[in-house]
């Protein structure tokens, strides 16, 4: 199941487990990304925290967790190469995995279509 | 975008070319087109880039002596500029201070002044007070390109004879797009040239340049980052009215004529202030612009503050302009310190987000210009 925020992240949920990245509207509303900094393994988040910090060559932008729960693998990948955000957003440039209390709290975001409304 | 913007003769191409507008010093200006910051950026650096600056303010001073009157309001030698030559300046207030820094080149009879947009009107108000025997003639026909770039000069000399153009030398040029003014000059640390063409010939004369392989459309935020790591100051960032020229580290454009014992020595708003500095040791305190790197990948902007030490409670200076510099590819600034901390090599923190980070005092520019000399 995948979900959609109005902050333009993605949702992937599998298992109790919630991939979480910024969606290809995003990146190029951003524009290079040229650094990256992830929540550390084992950190324990809370809806609303800003846990990521993302640079493009215009400005520095907070993502906010979109769900309370553990960070149990962050991609490493995309802080040495920030640039492959703007490449694959919403394929291998996943940003963190979280492991989920309440599965719920996906409800309120949207689906695909809904998102697609939004940025249309 | 706001209705009472500003647009360039070049409006409506940039929009065909999927320019993404922003406002800027009252008009509506192309930030980036669809290379995007990074690409533009290395485009200009590899081959040319076109970038509309018709936002920057152009003047001509007529009068029996332009050059010896402007001298009262800059401390340049104007007087020992020689018919075609380009030179650097700045307008100074009594404070020592940097009103705008411009671009003068000595005409046949005249001067030919560039200021930056947003101090368009103000420059123009201190001219109009400070100069007693030139007339100022604004020029609202013409729009101001500038062509980048290491292939700049094989674009350009399909068009024009241009190779006879040393670095800041202009000319005119006569032509079907009418009469062309052309200076071997820029601002992106790249051999280049700026050219002055009326308005309605500029979109035809615009989208001939871009018809060519090598040159591509630049926005402003490629301007920017170009500019930073060639050392160049923005002005409003980098340097500003509460900024002296010792301070700014611009004494060399400063010539002998209008030193301490000079020809023509002083006689410029500041001069007291600003003369004694330039022949007396440095004020240890007295602040200096300097160039930054941050240790790590993370850019450090205007407005971070700087510490001595990791828990210093106080900042001893500030950055100025910073950016990550596609070219170098690390993070670079631009900022201001005591000058006992602005020898190169000196390790320095940034606080950013709440956390201090390594930064080290580095030598400008960031990356070798490439001026045709």
């Amino acid at each position: 199941m995948i979900k959609f925020t109005e902050d333009h992240e993605w949702l992937s949920l599998d298992g109790d487990v919630v991939t979480v990245g910024i969606t290809d509207h995003a990146q190029e509303q951003l524009g290079d990304i040229v650094y990256i900094e992830l929540p550390e393994i084992g950190t324990q988040v809370s809806k609303d925290d800003e846990v990521v910090v993302i640079e493009s060559v215009k400005a520095a932008s907070d993502i906010a967790a979109p769900i309370d729960g553990e960070v149990v693998e962050i991609n490493e990948t995309i802080i040495d190469a920030p640039d492959k955000v703007n490449a694959d957003a919403e394929g291998a440039a996943w940003f963190f995995k979280v492991k989920i209390d309440d599965a719920g709290q996906l409800d309120e975001y949207m689906d695909e279509t809904a998102y697609k409304d939004l940025i249309a | 975008m706001g209705e009472n913007l500003l647009k360039t003769p070049l409006h409506a191409l940039h929009l065909e070319l999927g320019a993404k507008m922003v406002p800027f010093a009252g008009y509506e200006m192309p930030v980036q087109y669809k290379l995007g910051v990074m690409k533009e950026h290395l485009h200009t650096r590899a081959a040319a880039g076109l970038f509309d600056v018709s936002h920057m303010g152009q003047i001509l001073l007529e009068g029996d002596n332009p050059a010896l009157d402007l001298e009262r309001l800059v401390p340049q030698s104007i007087c020992g500029l020689k018919p075609n030559r380009q030179r650097y300046a700045f307008f100074t207030n009594e404070d020592g201070g940097i009103e705008d820094d411009i671009m003068v080149t000595r005409r046949d009879g005249h001067l030919f002044v560039v200021l930056n947009a947003a101090c368009k009107a103000a420059d123009i108000a201190l001219m109009k007070a400070g100069l007693h025997s030139s007339d100022i003639v604004e020029i609202t026909d013409r729009a101001l390109l500038a062509l980048q770039g290491p292939a700049a000069e094989t674009a350009l000399a399909r068009l024009f004879a241009v190779e006879r153009l040393a670095f800041m030398e202009g000319d005119m040029f006569p032509s079907d797009w009418g009469n062309v003014w052309i200076s071997r000059s820029g601002y992106s640390g790249e051999d280049g040239f700026e050219i002055s063409i009326e308005f309605d010939r500029a979109e035809d004369f615009a989208r001939t340049l871009l018809a060519m392989e090598e040159v591509e459309p630049i926005g402003l935020g490629a301007r920017d980052s170009l500019r930073l790591e060639a050392g160049l100051c923005l002005y409003g960032n980098d340097i500003d009215k509460s900024t002296d020229p010792v301070q700014a580290n611009l004494t060399w454009a400063i010539q002998k004529p209008r030193r301490s014992g000079g020809d023509r020595e002083g006689g410029f708003p500041g001069d007291r202030k600003i003369l004694p500095k330039l022949s007396r040791a440095a004020d240890p305190e007295d602040r200096r612009r300097v160039g930054l790197k941050p240790e790590g990948r993370a850019p450090m902007r205007e407005g971070v503050q700087l510490f001595e030490n990791d828990n210093s409670p106080e900042p001893v200076g500030v950055i100025t302009s910073g950016a990550f510099g596609p070219t170098v590819g690390h993070p670079i600034a631009m900022g201001y310190l005591p000058a006992r901390l602005a020898e190169p090599g000196t390790r320095l923190w940034g606080e950013l987000r709440g956390k201090r980070l390594p930064v080290q005092v580095t030598p400008l520019p960031f990356r070798p210009s490439n001026y045709k000399r």
